[in-house]
């Protein structure tokens, strides 16, 4: 990922979304939210992947985005989506650099199921965990901006507004940050640490600050999908969804900042229409199509898109 | 003094199921650098496959003696006709690809075979209650326990005994240890690596299954059994170190006997007891407690 | 002139192999030091030991007067020691051109500049041009810039090893450090590499030192030489001497072969 001109265009659509959600029906709306949410989520796991690093335990920063601004609302009655989604993002980026500073030491399998298993014990606290709701989980505070609570017909669009607004700033400044130095060293680190360490910079600190960014994105991602749903539980935090972003992040490939939101937005896209379809087979079509993308467009869907040869 | 039997007890049993939910899971990373996700799935279809053949064979007057081989008999099955399936229908051309990619591609294959599962079995449960109580239940002081925990625990104490030997004493097994060591020198030699790591393959999918099909009896079978089994599997395999036998054995016991003690006494801490012990042993020792040894190649 | 870097009194035992025996230098600031000695007798260790990548069990390194001993690679790069690699560490799926932008913004990060909230373009220190121009005129220095755009595991074996040594030379190092420059370089590339490097050198007035198998290239541009055997050094000083040194003859330079071309000129069947 080098200096990406695809990022204006970017925020041109999600400005065109914007624009257009009123005419947009509830569903679509909602659809949008959601994966532009999980995008974000999937923009952090890319950051990640271009030094090399798989996460199958990302879901313990969204589940913590999801939680900290659901408590926000159940302990403290605050509900301005603006402070949740802060308290979510805040909540999961202090916990990425407490937790950093364990997995930047590790690389390849060992880090992807150190990670699984740090996921896998927010799981089991919150399933045991009565003030939460357990297994059951609870139901968020339907959300404020700027203390007025939307009227129902325009809830689901005024969401998106701010998720849209949330994701161009997200995506200009990770695009920022991929074009200095610290930002290039990614790709360095994944091909030749010894050479990274030998020019003079830390891999380590490179990738704990990936990691941060990453935490806090799945953090916020993780805010604004208990918002649109209404509801959390610990589900957010079971290996399954760390698989289901890690798949995602697969589809779109790392070649672009915007990959990650066009690959959530046809995964989810998909994925609904699969299983109203046919609820039994859905995993099934994913599962081949994940298969098909690893073998036949490995840098995924977004190779497709440019044209660029490496000789 | 009941508790702490009935806490190890509990947690001797746990830990056989375990360990034969683990086994083949340590075995094919262990020969081949794989992390087989694909490992839940035989699990469950060596479940299913052992209920409904089982469940139709008693409903036409099997004698119910008879079930425990048709368990054996369905799991062996099931790992002889999925085992080569996957390993020479798809992961044999991956094996070039990184480590990561390969796990995902087994995780693509666990997603497809969810859904196969349910498209064959359909939704609704399988019970098969015969096999375990058939046996009667054993008197531990006042503690009373079915019989048919004894064959788990049989079981699995064999596996723990018989692979080591038979890696040790045959010459397949000790061939096997070559190719652990280096498959590129292996081949050098003349070995036909390929083979034997579909005989692995095929050996760590039968394992599954047979973890599957005698766990079948105690549980209702339903779609979703092999989605839990994954990530404990990995917590005994990572534990005892990933490719390490003894390492798996090991690793069941502490993780049976840990969740068991804090079922007992402070349930509440029980799923993040398991991933702590994980993350503390991925934390301090990566290789896992009982690491196979890596020799230096330079 | 002064001493630059010392090590003194280095020893590093590996078990019962003794890679590091009472090892004692002193580098003389701008001097052109050429180390030789066989496989195994402790050249690459030392370069390891002088770096960081490895730790003395005893003794200690010191660089322009402070004991740099306990410091890790990045430190010691930072310092202004650089190193090439016997084996070229390259970022194998990466462009010629983006393998040196990635080193030249290392040296912008290490000096404080290129942040996320910088504005312009910065300047790379040492150069007083953006980093794309630098990378430019780099690969245009090393003979490299027909290969900008291709991937370095795709170049061909020498030039590997020349986008290497020019990895190691981005941040105008004052003490060089080269293992094996020219080996694995077909006969012609040898003596253009050297120059290449040697011309870069003392426009920076830098001190190098270099593993060398070939004698020739040794004798060409060493001013002195330190041989190693089996841990220790057997030998130190200019070329002809150390060359000449009967310890030397005979555990290093090999005195009782002849030279290929002296058996060659005599006709076969004399």
């Amino acid at each position: 990922m080098s200096r990406d001109r695809t990022v204006p265009i970017l925020v041109a659509a999600l400005a065109a979304a914007a624009a257009l959600g009123p005419l947009l029906p509830d569903w679509m709306l909602f659809l949008l939210t959601i994966a532009l949410s999980k995008g974000l989520v999937i923009l952090g796991l890319v950051l990640c992947l271009r030094a090399g690093l798989v996460s199958f335990g990302q879901a313990l920063y969204f589940c913590i985005g999801g939680y900290a601004g659901g408590a926000l609302g159940r302990f403290w009655h605050v509900s301005d989506v603006l402070l949740v989604m802060l308290a979510g993002m805040t909540a999961a980026g202090l916990a990425a650099l407490a937790l950093g500073f364990l997995m930047a030491k590790y690389r390849g399998i060992f880090f992807g199921l150190l990670s699984l298993a740090l996921s896998m014990i927010l799981y089991g606290l919150l399933v045991k965990t009565e003030a939460f709701g357990s297994t059951d989980g609870f139901n968020v505070l339907p959300f404020t901006l700027f203390g007025i609570r939307p009227a129902e017909a325009w809830v689901r669009y005024v969401l998106l507004v701010v998720v849209c607004t949330v994701v161009a700033v997200a995506a200009i400044a990770v695009n920022r940050f991929l074009a200095t130095p610290l930002g290039q060293l990614a790709p360095a680190i994944k091909d030749n640490e010894i050479r990274v360490e030998y020019m003079g910079a830390s891999a380590r600190y490179a990738i704990h600050v990936n990691y941060v960014v990453a935490g806090a994105l799945a953090g916020l991602g993780g805010a604004f999908v208990a918002a649109a749903v209404g509801h959390i539980d610990p589900e957010m935090a079971y290996w399954t969804t760390s698989g289901e972003f890690i798949f995602v992040t697969i589809l779109g490939g790392t070649g672009s900042v915007i990959a990650p939101f066009l690959g959530a937005i046809m995964f989810y896209a998909v994925q609904s229409f699969a299983f109203d379809l046919s609820p039994n087979t859905w995993q099934m079509v994913l599962g081949t199509a994940l298969l098909l993308v690893i073998v036949f467009l490995p840098n995924g869907l977004w190779s497709v898109f440019t044209r660029r040869q490496r000789a | 003094m009941d508790q702490l039997v009935a806490v190890t007890a509990d947690g001797v049993i746990y830990s056989a199921w375990l360990f034969l939910a683990a086994v083949g899971l340590t075995l094919i990373y262990g020969v081949m650098k794989i992390v087989n996700v694909t490992h839940g799935s035989i699990y469950a279809l060596g479940a299913y496959a052992a209920a409904s053949l089982t469940g139709a064979l008693l409903a036409r007057g099997m004698a119910p003696a008879l079930s425990y081989l048709v368990l054996a008999g369905s799991a062996v099955l099931v790992g002889l006709v999925v085992g080569p399936l996957i390993e020479r229908g798809l992961l044999r051309f991956m094996y070039a690809k990184d480590e990561v990619v390969i796990m995902l591609i087994t995780y693509a294959l666990f997603l497809i075979f969810e859904d196969l599962i349910k498209l064959v079995w359909g939704t609704d449960p399988y019970f098969i209650a015969e096999p375990y109580g058939l046996l009667g239940s054993i008197h531990l002081g006042r503690l009373i326990y079915p019989t048919y925990n004894l064959i788990l625990i049989g079981i699995a104490l064999a596996t723990a005994a018989g692979l080591p030997l038979v890696l040790a004493r045959t010459r397949v097994g000790k061939l096997l240890v070559t190719v652990i060591h280096d498959p590129e020198i292996s081949r050098a030699m003349g070995i036909n690596v390929g083979r034997f790591y579909l005989v692995t393959f095929t050996l760590g999918s039968m394992l599954a299954a047979i973890g599957g099909a005698f766990t079948a009896p105690t549980i209702s079978v339903v779609p979703g059994i092999g989605v839990e089994v994954i990530v404990l599997s990995f917590a005994v395999v990572v534990i005892g170190g990933l490719g390490s036998l003894s390492g798996a054995a090991l690793g069941a016991l502490i993780v049976g006997l840990v969740r068991s003690a804090t079922i007992h006494y402070a349930p509440q801490f029980e799923l993040f007891v398991i991933y702590s012990v994980m993350a503390l042993v991925l934390t301090f020792r990566p290789r896992g407690l009982f690491s196979a040894a890596e020799a230096r190649k330079i | 002139m002064a001493t630059i870097l010392e090590a003194r009194d280095l020893d590093k035992r590996f078990g019962a192999v003794v890679a590091a025996r009472r090892i004692s230098a002193a580098i003389e600031q701008e001097s052109v030091v050429g180390l030789i000695g066989t496989n195994g007798a402790g050249k690459t260790t030392f370069l390891n030991l002088i770096t960081g990548y490895l730790k003395p069990d005893l003794g200690s390194i010191h660089y322009a007067g402070r004991n740099v001993t306990a410091l890790a690679p990045r430190a010691i790069t930072r310092l202004g020691i650089c190193r090439s690699f016997q084996i070229p560490q390259l970022y194998n799926s990466l462009t010629v051109f983006e393998n040196v932008s990635i080193g030249l913004g290392v040296v912008l990060r290490n000096a404080g500049r290129g942040g996320f909230f910088q504005r312009g373009v910065p300047k790379v220190p040492g150069y007083d041009a953006s980093a794309a121009d630098v990378a430019d005129h780099l690969l245009e220095r090393f003979g490299l810039t027909r290969y900008r755009d291709r991937a370095a595991q795709a170049l061909p074996g020498g030039l590997r090893k020349l986008l290497d040594i020019a990895l190691t030379m981005i941040a105008k190092p004052k003490v060089l450090l080269l293992d094996e420059p020219t080996s694995g370089v077909s006969v012609e590339e040898k003596f253009g590499i050297m120059e290449i490097v040697m011309s870069a050198v003392r426009a920076e007035r830098a001190t190098v030192l270099f593993v060398e198998h070939d004698m020739e290239v040794v004798s060409r541009f060493a001013e002195r030489v330190l041989a190693f055997y089996d841990g220790a050094i057997i030998a130190d000083g200019p070329p002809a001497a150390a060359l000449a040194a009967p310890e030397v003859q005979k555990y290093v330079v090999g005195g009782e072969l002849r030279r290929m071309d002296e058996n060659r000129a005599r006709p076969p069947h004399a």
